[in-house]
């Protein structure tokens, strides 16, 4: 395919596909060692309600209020959760039920309840996002990658998830070793003076973060993939966390690639006309890496269990 | 208005659809009971949203082969298959890999539902053009209700409920005590299977009133608001039932009686509210309960220092102690122990002794474990083996200055 093609209709949402994805599966890897995998469901779940009340409370879809927003909504489930949690003695996986569909229930009601007809706002959208709408006009090929007009009309989502994905990145290199003293044992961590809870509401937030930024490009159902199933998968290929999360990343990639191609032309291919949800197939090609790393990857057994049981 | 639904006065399609929920909320109470006592309350999570590649196959099936892709049973069928195929995964991955339970149902849920959604894609680009009921599935939609589809979910329940009845004691067992009820001989794999497949027909079934996605707060909030009530299993099934049927009659009739009130969010904002409640205000284990509990018991170690200190000789500073003294007619108002004050506290003195006696003697050692310091004794030996420990200790002695 020739540049004049694809830079313009494909480059950037195949980019922010990439961003989107690596900068989702970076805190999963811990979230998943942490067994809090669920937490990136959650969150994805609750960001709806924040982005309808910073919609209500501003009357306009802009992109600071609506992440403000799905963040602070993201923070309420967390605290709500523990909350519950602790003041019920309700086991976590139960507590995180009852708040993110309650939540989720009060964004479809408080959606409904407003007039967004004239905004594009609507459950669908909040759910699989609209990743092949992203596209970057002025472009003619290549040679506008170096021109700044061209440059200048870039979509915004393109570098608010470059640099969400540089802010997740620098978050996990800073604070590597914390972290993964404290995932592996915590007991420990704790003796040598990390305060650990505020180190599991920093994760937490960071993954939010993450979620919320690639949440407004491609919809809620790339991110719970993306926190999931690639760590699971690189879970898989490797004993050493470093390995781990190297993989994870290269499986986020490739899913963030081959979904978004399967998607592009992958009907074209069978003789269809249209394309379909480049955010589903995304998910969809996760869902394979994951089951091909669950069938032959080398470290796919809990290690002590015997093979073959 | 309100009052015009919730009396089934609203039309026809009202009273279906408020009847239809309430079977439904009942069921789905009963059913995420056992979900929940197993401690896997989000795997449900993971069902429903499998559910939703099946649906869109169901219908891409029926409508290429010419039939009318909205036929309920239909769908309902390619979803219950989809969804056993997510729950075989979900097994097959927690059971054959390290992968952690939380780990395979998130996998699972958002995978199929991705599938879900490219499926969803190709049928809007079909050019069939009458797709606009299968997003429906997503959030639930009540407004073109009919009398068979009603048919289908008042016998769905009906079945689940029976069956339910029928296995109640092995899922009960399973869900406390699988090691237990393994060694008892019973087949826990297999228990654990059909709480799913009850789990997956609840789903199933309620994919048309709530959808796919608030389906599971109705399978875990009931359970979890009925646990506060009570701490016996076939009371925690029967209350979950009950409040799962009385929010998803109240959201049904409270969505009928205004516009732009969808069924399914107030079903599910109905069932918070009563967890709410039960949160904060339930005996026991509510948080009202726990906050009275503890000033009780603040007041009671209070009381007790109070005495202990009063019997001493020694001054109190302490706000709180006066007063509670002071209220129970102890002391007077300047601090000084009235005479009911002084036998109390000689008493309390004196028990703390006996307890010393008790603690220090092997003979006591079962009694010696109840002390907490607070504790009457009486209420741990009889008569006979006080008035021992009272021999033992002797008579009034002076208090040394």
């Amino acid at each position: 395919m020739s540049g004049e093609e694809f830079v313009p209709l494909s480059l950037t949402p195949l980019l922010i596909g990439i961003f989107a994805a690596v900068a989702c599966a970076l805190p999963g890897n811990f979230l998943l060692l942490r067994k809090q995998a669920l937490i990136g469901d959650a969150i994805s779940h609750v960001v709806l309600p924040g982005i309808v009340v910073a919609f209500l409370l501003t009357g306009a879809i802009t992109a600071g209020p609506m992440m403000l927003g799905a963040a602070g909504a993201a923070v309420v489930a967390v605290v709500l959760i523990e909350a519950i949690r602790r003041l019920g003695r309700i086991e976590p996986g139960a507590a995180m039920g009852v708040v993110f569909t309650t939540m989720f229930a009060g964004g479809v009601l408080l959606l409904e309840q407003t007039d967004t007809s004239a905004v594009h706002l609507d459950v669908e959208h909040a759910l699989y996002g609209n990743l092949e709408s992203l596209i970057w006009l002025d472009a003619v090929g290549w040679s506008s990658l170096l021109d700044a007009q061209a440059l200048a009309h870039l979509p915004v989502e393109l570098p608010r998830m470059a640099l969400t994905l540089l802010a997740v990145t620098l978050f996990i290199a800073l604070f590597w070793r914390v972290l993964k003293i404290s995932t592996f044992d915590e007991g420990f961590a704790r003796t040598l003076g990390i305060r650990t809870n505020l180190l599991g509401l920093a994760l937490v937030i960071t993954a939010a973060v993450a979620a919320v930024a690639a949440f407004d490009a491609v919809g809620s159902i790339i991110v719970i993939a993306m926190f999931i199933c690639p760590p699971a998968a690189a879970r898989m290929m490797s004993n050493q966390l470093e390995g781990q999360v190297a993989w994870s990343v290269g499986f986020a990639v490739l899913s963030a690639l081959l979904g978004y191609i399967l998607a592009g032309y992958g009907p074209l291919w069978l003789g269809a006309q249209d394309a379909v949800s480049a955010a589903g197939m995304i998910a969809t090609v996760s869902g394979v890496i994951l089951a091909i790393a669950a069938r032959f990857g080398p470290c796919r057994n809990r290690s002590g269990a015997p093979v073959g049981v | 208005m309100l009052i015009d639904a919730l009396l089934l006065q609203l039309g026809y399609n009202a009273t279906l659809v408020a009847i239809g929920a309430t079977l439904l909320g009942v069921s789905a109470g009963v059913t995420g009971t056992f979900l929940f006592l197993r401690k896997r309350a989000l795997v449900s999570d993971a069902i429903s949203h499998a559910t939703l590649p099946g649906v869109c196959l169901a219908f891409i099936l029926m409508a290429s082969f010419g039939g009318d892709g909205r036929n309920l049973i239909g769908l309902l069928l390619g979803s219950a298959l989809s969804a056993s195929a997510g729950l075989w995964c979900l097994n097959w991955l927690t059971r054959n890999t390290r992968l952690a339970e939380d780990a395979a149902i998130g996998s699972v849920l958002s995978v199929f539902f991705g599938f879900g959604i490219v499926l969803l894609t190709v049928i809007q680009t079909m050019g069939v053009g009458r797709q606009a009921g299968l997003e429906g599935f997503l959030l639930g939609s009540t407004a073109g209700m009919l009398w068979a589809d009603a048919m289908v979910i008042a016998v769905g329940g009906a079945v689940t409920l029976l069956l339910i009845l029928l296995i109640r004691r092995p899922m009960t067992l399973v869900a406390f005590d699988p090691e237990y009820a393994a060694a008892r001989g019973l087949p826990v794999s297999k228990i654990d299977m059909a709480v799913m497949g009850l789990v997956m027909a609840v789903t199933v079934v309620g994919l048309k009133i709530v959808g796919l996605i608030l389906i599971v707060a109705l399978l875990i909030i009931p359970a979890v608001t009925a646990r506060f009530w009570t701490e016996r299993s076939d009371h925690v099934v029967l209350l979950a039932g009950l409040f799962g049927g009385l929010s998803a009659y109240v959201g049904a009739a409270m969505s009928a009686s205004a516009p732009n009130l969808p069924t399914g969010p107030i079903i599910v904002l109905m069932s918070f509210a009563l967890f709410l409640i039960s949160l904060l205000f339930a005996p026991n284990r509510g948080v009202l309960a726990a906050i009275l509990r503890h000033f009780k018991f603040q007041r009671r170690v209070h009381l007790r220092q109070g005495l202990l200190a009063l019997a001493q000789g020694q001054p109190i500073y302490e706000n709180l102690t006066l007063r509670l003294l002071r209220k129970g007619g102890l002391v007077r108002a300047d601090g000084v122990a009235t005479d009911k004050g002084k036998a109390s506290a000689a008493k309390a003195l004196r028990d703390e002794h006996r307890w010393a006696v008790v603690r220090s003697d092997q003979t006591h050692e079962a009694a010696a474990a109840l002390y907490d310091g607070l504790r009457k004794i009486e209420s741990v030996l009889t008569c006979d083996q006080i008035a021992e420990i009272d021999r033992l200790i002797g008579g009034p002695q002076e208090v040394p200055a």
